[in-house]
């Protein structure tokens, strides 16, 4: 690099997203590592080692949400990706009512996570809601959604799956169309059936957009905590606590020193889950 | 002939399925916040007796003197600062990111990646905040909010930039621009899709934020939307039919947007996720 390039794209250009970011995002970040060792009021501060980490992974009320926060992640992002997939080769294909269905689909997307949370509580309701009612109308009785303590978190998931489909599907829907024609017409000539489409084109193709889906979907499963605080905030008991929603009620029960332990945890745990996973998905691509 | 039969009946159920599982809930809220009280707390999808649409509207907008009016205006305003200073600030990061390689971009990378995967920490950012007096302010907010978008504009920004030839850069320092007017006058207007592209997702992202406000921006003054409909569900726990109406009022605003910029946003999103 000349030194009259260097001076034309100077690195001033990166300071004021540098400074924003490195203010109120990396040193927060580094920050924690320290308080996270301390018992703290945001004034005084008293270093107490790891005592914060022995209680976090000690007590069945906060621990419970390792458990949680992964089922929740790997539940939703199968489901978005199992139909994702499937609502993207759907919606590819020459159907008159695509424009309706890409819409329709897409749309939960743009609503706000809080007011989908409170549509769903009350159409869960296990005696009034809409979705009870109509499984006893085929003559079943369903289940209480969000106050049973062994399915109250896969409710929740589902909901977040109704959510965050329209999201996999688009990133889905571009992957596939851009697969070139002659994949197709190569088929053809080798007389494969619609079923060899997907297997054998569409599915290794698109495997730039699946690993986009996967990884987006499970980092966001991890970090999830506005639609569970909506719905359940965390109950029946702890049954849908999520680390996140755990680092709330420290937060706000005054224990920062705890609740930043908590937020560490989280960030190690989705680095040590996430780079591994994006470098384990994107070394196996295959280029168009 | 028979293809035409299994692909019409295929398409018909998979809009049947589109109109339980999607439709089905938008309908429920918006006919229940037209029903008066009683009639909503059935929640069921029956057709109203009577229609005390503007009752219920003009209630939860005069609600706790206009709150949700007031949450509407700080929501906005937050959405539109946080999205200007995005443009400018991520504009500018991505450029030069792009046309420069040198020892420090790996470093650069791996920090904007960070900032996709890494969920905030929560308290110590409050506590940079609040020894910066930005603590409970909307210009804190607003910060914050860009702060944590910066890694996926500038991402979007980066590689938009491959498109735009070096040889227009060159041709503006031969004639004699410095740096920062040749930026803000020949490349900023150039990269007008993909910063469409940022207004349209950072517009819905922040406008629909719950987590920061909750974290960064408490106060009762400090009303934004998504808080206001969160308290509401405590305050309105009998009165199905405002929290519904709430509910619809606010998201009003992003499916406006979603209509008017729908094949952009579609495009958009893809272009970045996908490169991303």
């Amino acid at each position: 690099m000349t030194k009259a390039s260097r001076k034309l794209y100077t690195y001033a250009f990166l300071l004021p997203a540098g400074l924003i970011y490195f203010m109120l995002f990396l040193l927060p970040t580094i920050m924690s590592f320290f308080f996270s060792m301390t018992r703290w009021d945001l004034v005084d501060w008293e270093f107490i080692g790891f005592e914060n980490y022995v209680t976090f992974f000690s007590e069945s009320s906060l621990n419970i949400g390792f458990r949680n926060t992964i089922i929740y992640a790997v539940v939703t992002c199968i489901l978005k990706v199992v139909f994702g997939l499937l609502l993207g080769v759907l919606l590819a294909s020459k159907l008159k009512t695509r424009g309706y269905l890409r819409s329709v689909v897409f749309f939960p997307t743009l609503l706000s996570t809080i007011a989908v949370g409170i549509a769903f509580s009350s159409m869960m309701h296990p005696s009034q809601g809409i979705i009870n009612k109509a499984i006893a109308a085929i003559g079943l009785a369903g289940p209480d959604w969000l106050g049973d303590t062994s399915i109250a978190l896969l409710s929740v998931a589902l909901v977040d799956v109704w959510k965050g489909v329209g999201m996999a599907t688009v990133i889905f829907l571009a992957g596939i169309m851009s697969i070139p024609e002659e994949y197709y017409e190569a088929l053809q000539i080798d007389g494969g059936n619609g079923f060899d489409k997907f297997l054998h084109i569409m599915l290794p193709l698109s495997r730039s957009a699946m690993n986009s889906v996967i990884i987006l979907a499970f980092i966001g499963g991890l970090r999830s905590f506005d639609l569970v605080w909506a719905m359940t905030k965390g109950g029946p008991g702890f049954s849908t606590d999520l680390i996140a929603s755990i680092i709330y009620k420290q937060y706000q029960g005054g224990f920062y020193g705890l609740a930043t332990a908590g937020n560490v945890i989280l960030f190690l745990g989705v680095s040590l889950l996430a780079f591994p996973l994006y470098k384990f998905l994107t070394k196996r691509e295959v280029d168009l | 002939m028979k293809k035409g039969v299994t692909k019409f009946i295929a398409e018909s159920a998979a809009v049947l399925l589109s109109i339980v599982i999607f439709i089905i809930p938008l309908y429920f809220v918006l006919i229940n916040s037209f029903k008066n009280r009683t009639e909503s707390a059935e929640l069921s999808l029956n057709w109203p007796t009577s229609f005390p649409i503007w009752d219920n509207y003009k209630e939860v907008l005069t609600a706790q003197d206009g709150l949700v009016l007031l949450a509407f205006f700080n929501s906005t305003v937050i959405t539109f600062l946080s999205i200007i200073v995005l443009i400018i600030v991520c504009a500018m990061a991505g450029y030069v990111l792009q046309r420069r390689t040198d020892k420090w971009s790996s470093w650069i990378n791996f920090l904007i990646l960070a900032g996709l995967m890494i969920p905030p920490a929560i308290v110590p950012t409050i506590w940079v905040l609040d020894s910066i007096h930005l603590f409970k302010t909307m210009t804190g907010i607003v910060l914050i909010e860009v702060a944590l978008s910066i890694s996926f504009s500038t991402i979007l920004y980066k590689g938009f930039m491959v498109t735009i030839p070096r040889e227009i850069d060159e041709a503006a320092v031969v004639d004699g621009c410095g740096s920062f007017r040749m930026f803000f006058q020949m490349i900023l207007p150039l990269l007008m899709p993909v910063t469409s592209t940022v207004i349209v997702l950072s517009a819905v992202g922040i406008y629909n934020d719950f987590v920061n406000p909750l974290y960064f921006f408490p106060g009762a003054k400090n009303a934004t939307i998504q808080l206001t409909l969160y308290n509401f569900t405590s305050m309105y726990n009998t009165s199905w039919n405002l929290l519904f109406a709430d509910v619809v009022l606010i998201s009003i605003p992003p499916l406006l947007l979603f209509m008017i910029f729908n094949k952009k946003i579609v495009s958009g999103m893809t272009a970045g996720a996908v490169k991303g």
